[in-house]
């Protein structure tokens, strides 16, 4: 089951690293999404894995659909501005994976090498969880909706139609009703100059 | 009061005097501020005499003494006060400053009226009068260094009087320049006596150092050698003497002030004060005699090829300063210093009635222009006669007396200061010779231009505003000698100081005849007590032995002078032709200065050309841009992380995660 | 299946994750690896939840699925923003910042 489900995981991280498609990236990393929760319910997280298919492959992962059909993928250009980069990525990611392995293999954990201590069979239950978020950490509970209520406002002025600010070259974006409008300040001087 | 109180107030007067028309130059009307000036060093001659009255009320061995203001530094075995010292020779030499200083300040008074910088006049003047006071009042070598410097730059303030004029501002330039290796002499003379002796003070240094110094020791001639560098700048002495005859670039009472009667014998002086000193060195001594010999021989040939009016009294003034240093230094000390007094009034004279004829001929200085002015300036001529008459050392003037005392004594002491008497017999001779050539050019014959007019209208001849001697046209604005100019005939204030001064060269000389009286020796005689050779003296019949010679020599030379520019004018052209060589040396003034252009002028520019040009620019120009370039260079590289590319900040981030993941596992195992 | 097996797919997915980041010019894609190592922290949270036995690292990982919530929804509002100025989606081309 194990084998399965990291398969899966590593097929969608390389698929979203590797696709030129940014619809087929979204794909990929909704398989990998479900393969993140199939390995949570082995390790008997079964409310994270919960919340991963609800929250993270529904909700978020609509978002992603939404702004990409929006967007569009246009595939990159294959020429690489940045003189090595192309080169030195994959040594340094290559580095990285064996660095965070040794640390981890090589440090003196002995539990690592077991399945871990034998659980009651609530564990990871959404009583569970709930009840240390409410009890023993609150304020990270309570903090975390400040971030969410912050970015929700956040998505709004991003995503706000301001007259003023609109500094777009070409009058008559995509539904844009402030076409007759005359341009305020700010406005870039070609614009100006051409009313 | 007492003596010192005197003293001190002989100081204020011409600093106030120089302050108080210095700042109120706007304010004050011209006239005033010659007032003040003439006015201030008048009184400063008043309290002279009555500092040397109660000098007299006191023993001829206790007349010294010492009086200091405040402590002026006092710190690591430095014990310098703001002190004087009055004794017979500094009163005198008070007496002499101000006596001739005041009657050249009356001449001023009336000469410089027209001139725009009449105040500025005043006040350098009297400035100059306060340092040759301060010079010749110090009580210790620190004040006299002091005096020395401000002495220095009022000289060059007033040779540079017209600062308008290339040629002024030059001859400024030079004279400073000269006198500041001077100080450099005195400076380290002063600075090894105080490393051998541990005192500035006069009376501690000269008690100390016969007890310290053994007779001819090294150090002690060098510090009488370095002390004569300063004196021989002071005074024009070969080899730095160059800055003298074009210091007459000055106005006529600047020369006659400074450049005859009183700086240019502060080097006199000096060897007189620090007599003890040159008695411990007699090498040094002989140094200075033969210098002073040479001077005069050299001088007096050049005199003789001069044909600039000034400059012509200017080399007679460097020769008879060779007289008073070859006298003090073989140690006819009270002899030189006579010579000194009379030399101070007939040169001053000189000096004035030379300035009346430079007016007449307006500003023009050339004697091959000048001649009949017996005709045109009776009071003039007759001025000029009677000091070309005590310079020449004609009988019964106080140049006769004076001259002569000096070679009797060197007579007396014998052997090669015998040779220098002949030397200075010599010296005579060419003495009375160009001083009569002056004369005889000038005055006799037939009028001249400038003379005629002023015969015929009463009016002086009014010239172009050329300098002469590069053609500029001058800046009549500043203070370039006015466009009006002043002959004693028609300004009472010159013709008063000039008769004084005739009155003084005729005359000063009895009060020093032999075997009759002895004023001024027996006045002098405690300060000089302490040094063997003042004891020596010639027999009376000697002295008048000395005299007769003399003044057969004086007579000679003014024959001579006669036969060659009155009676057979032709001779002197005859004389060039065959002499040329002679005569070439004499004319380019033995090219001392372009010796000193070359030896000295020369290398200074190159080292200065050196500097700029290599030094400058590769070495600190180099270190400097380098400095820039290489802070330039380092800042462009560095930029270069900052690309703007989102993803090689990425890089460099995980780069350097990695890095320092790397860094903690090899650490930790 | 032993933890440190969990560990080590976690780290794995980590560096992909990292090494996307790095070759990938569009910002969307940025974001998606982005998201990969966030879980891939996530996985290694709730791995060592497990060893440990308690549930503490569960409860972290819910949090940390917020942050990333939020953080892709402002990513993605920018992304919209670029868009609709019609500014081209690639990072290398929007480097106004540079020194």
């Amino acid at each position: 089951m194990f084998f399965l489900a990291a398969l899966g995981a590593l097929g969608g991280a390389v698929g979203v690293v590797a696709m030129r498609n940014p619809f087929y990236g979204v794909l990929a990393l909704i398989v990998h999404l479900f393969s993140l929760a199939v390995l949570f319910l082995l390790l008997s997280a079964a409310f994270v894995a919960a919340a991963q298919v609800v929250v993270y492959a529904g909700a978020v992962m609509v978002l992603y659909v939404f702004v990409v059909a929006y967007v569009g993928g246009d595939t990159e250009s294959a020429w690489e501005p940045i003189p090595g980069q192309r080169f030195l990525a994959p040594l340094i990611g290559a580095a990285l994976f064996i660095e965070l392995s040794v640390a981890v293999l090589g440090s003196s954990l002995l539990a690592l090498g077991t399945e871990g201590p034998d659980v009651a069979p609530g564990f990871g239950d959404p009583a569970a969880i709930g009840k240390l978020l409410l009890e023993d950490f609150l304020l990270p509970f309570e903090a975390s909706s400040i971030l969410l209520l912050l970015a929700a406002v956040g998505a709004v002025v991003l995503a706000g139609r301001r007259e003023r600010v609109d500094d777009a070259p070409v009058p008559g974006s995509a539904g844009t009703p402030g076409e007759s409008r005359p341009a305020g300040p700010g406005t870039g001087a070609p614009q100006g100059a051409a009313r | 009061m007492s003596a010192t109180a005197w003293a001190w107030l002989v100081l204020l007067l011409p600093l106030l005097g120089a302050i108080v028309i210095g700042l109120g130059f706007r304010l004050l009307p011209a006239k005033v501020a010659g007032v003040i000036g003439t006015a201030s060093i008048g009184l400063a001659f008043v309290c002279g005499v009555a500092a040397l009255v109660s000098l007299l009320g006191d023993e001829p061995e206790a007349r010294h003494h010492a009086s200091s203001l405040w402590d002026y530094a006092s710190v690591a075995g430095l014990d310098i006060k703001l002190g004087i010292y009055l004794d017979p020779l500094s009163a005198f030499m008070v007496l002499v400053v101000t006596g001739v200083s005041a009657l050249i300040h009356l001449y001023s008074f009336g000469y410089m009226q027209s001139d725009e910088g009449y105040r500025r006049f005043f006040s350098y003047l009297n400035f100059f009068v306060f340092s040759m006071l301060l010079l010749v009042l110090a009580g210790n070598f620190f004040l006299l260094i002091v005096g020395w410097a401000f002495v220095g730059f009022a000289s060059y303030a007033l040779i540079s009087f017209w600062y308008r004029r290339s040629t002024a501002t030059a001859a400024g330039m030079k004279a400073f320049v000269i006198n500041v290796v001077g100080d450099i002499g005195l400076v380290l003379a002063a600075f090894l006596i105080f490393r051998e002796l541990g005192t500035f003070d006069y009376e501690a240094v000269f008690a100390k150092a016969p007890e310290v110094f053994s007779t001819n020791e090294w150090t002690i001639v060098a510090i009488c050698l370095l002390l004569l560098v300063g004196a021989f700048a002071k005074s024009a002495q070969l080899p730095l003497h160059t800055w003298l005859p074009d210091a007459m670039e000055g106005p006529t009472p600047v020369s006659s002030l400074i450049h005859a009667a009183t700086m240019v014998t502060a080097g006199v002086y000096l060897i007189a004060r620090t007599h003890v000193l040159f008695d411990l060195a007699p090498t040094a001594a002989d140094v200075a005699a033969f210098t002073g010999l040479a001077t005069l021989l050299v001088a007096g040939t050049i005199a003789i090829a001069m044909t600039d009016l000034k400059r012509a009294i200017a080399y007679s003034t460097m020769s008879q300063i060779g007289y008073m240093i070859m006298g003090v230094s073989i140690g006819a000390f009270s002899a030189g210093l006579f010579h000194l007094m009379t030399h101070a009034f007939f040169k001053a004279l000189l000096f004035m009635a030379a300035g009346s004829i430079i007016a007449a001929m307006a500003n023009r200085q050339d004697i091959d222009r000048m001649s009949g002015f017996w005709k045109a300036m009776r009071f003039t001529s007759l001025m000029l006669l009677i000091g070309g008459l005590a310079l020449a050392a004609f009988p019964f003037t106080s140049g006769f007396f004076s001259k002569d005392s000096i070679l009797d004594y060197a007579t007396a002491r014998g052997g090669m200061y015998e040779w220098m008497a002949i030397g200075g017999y010599v010296g005579a001779f060419l003495t009375a010779v160009y001083t009569f050539r002056l004369i005889f050019r000038v005055l006799p014959g037939v009028p001249c231009p400038e003379a005629q007019e002023l015969i015929d209208t009463g009016h002086l001849h009014h010239g172009e505003p050329i300098n002469p001697a590069n053609g500029e046209l001058e800046d009549a604005d500043v203070g370039f000698p006015g466009p009006e100019h002043h002959i004693a005939e028609q300004s009472w204030p010159m013709a008063v100081a000039m008769g004084v001064l005739g009155f003084g060269a005729l005359f000063a000389g009895l009060i020093q005849v032999p075997g009759v009286d002895d004023v001024l020796f027996a006045w002098l005689e405690p300060v000089f007590a302490d040094s063997e050779l003042s004891h020596i003296h010639a027999s009376v019949g000697a002295e008048w032995r000395g005299l007769g010679i003399g003044g057969i020599i004086s007579l000679l030379g003014i024959a001579t002078a006669y036969l060659l520019w009155v009676r057979r004018p032709e001779l002197p052209g005859l004389f060039r032709q065959r002499l040329r060589p002679v005569y070439l040396l004499a004319a380019n003034k033995w090219y001392f200065d372009e010796a000193i252009d070359f030896l000295v002028v020369r290398p200074a520019l190159a080292i200065g050309r050196f500097a700029n040009r290599t030094f400058e620019r590769l070495v600190v120009d180099g270190l400097v841009s380098g400095t820039e370039d290489v802070v330039g260079t380092g800042g462009r590289i560095v930029r270069l992380v900052q690309s703007g590319f989102v993803r090689s900040y990425a890089l460099l981030l995980v780069l350097g995660f990695a890095g320092l993941a790397l860094y903690f596992l090899i650490a930790s195992s | 299946m032993n933890i440190e097996w969990y560990i080590v797919l976690s780290s794995l997915l980590f560096a992909t994750g990292a090494m996307g980041i790095l070759i990938r010019r569009s910002p969307v894609i940025i974001l998606l690896c982005l998201e990969l190592m966030l879980n891939a922290g996530n996985l290694a949270l709730v791995a060592f939840s497990r060893m440990v036995g308690n549930q503490e690292g569960q409860v972290f990982a819910i949090v940390v699925m917020v942050v990333a919530a939020c953080e892709v929804v402002i990513g993605l509002g920018l992304i919209v923003a670029i868009f609709r100025r019609k500014l081209p989606l690639d990072v290398d081309q929007l480097r106004e910042l540079r020194g």
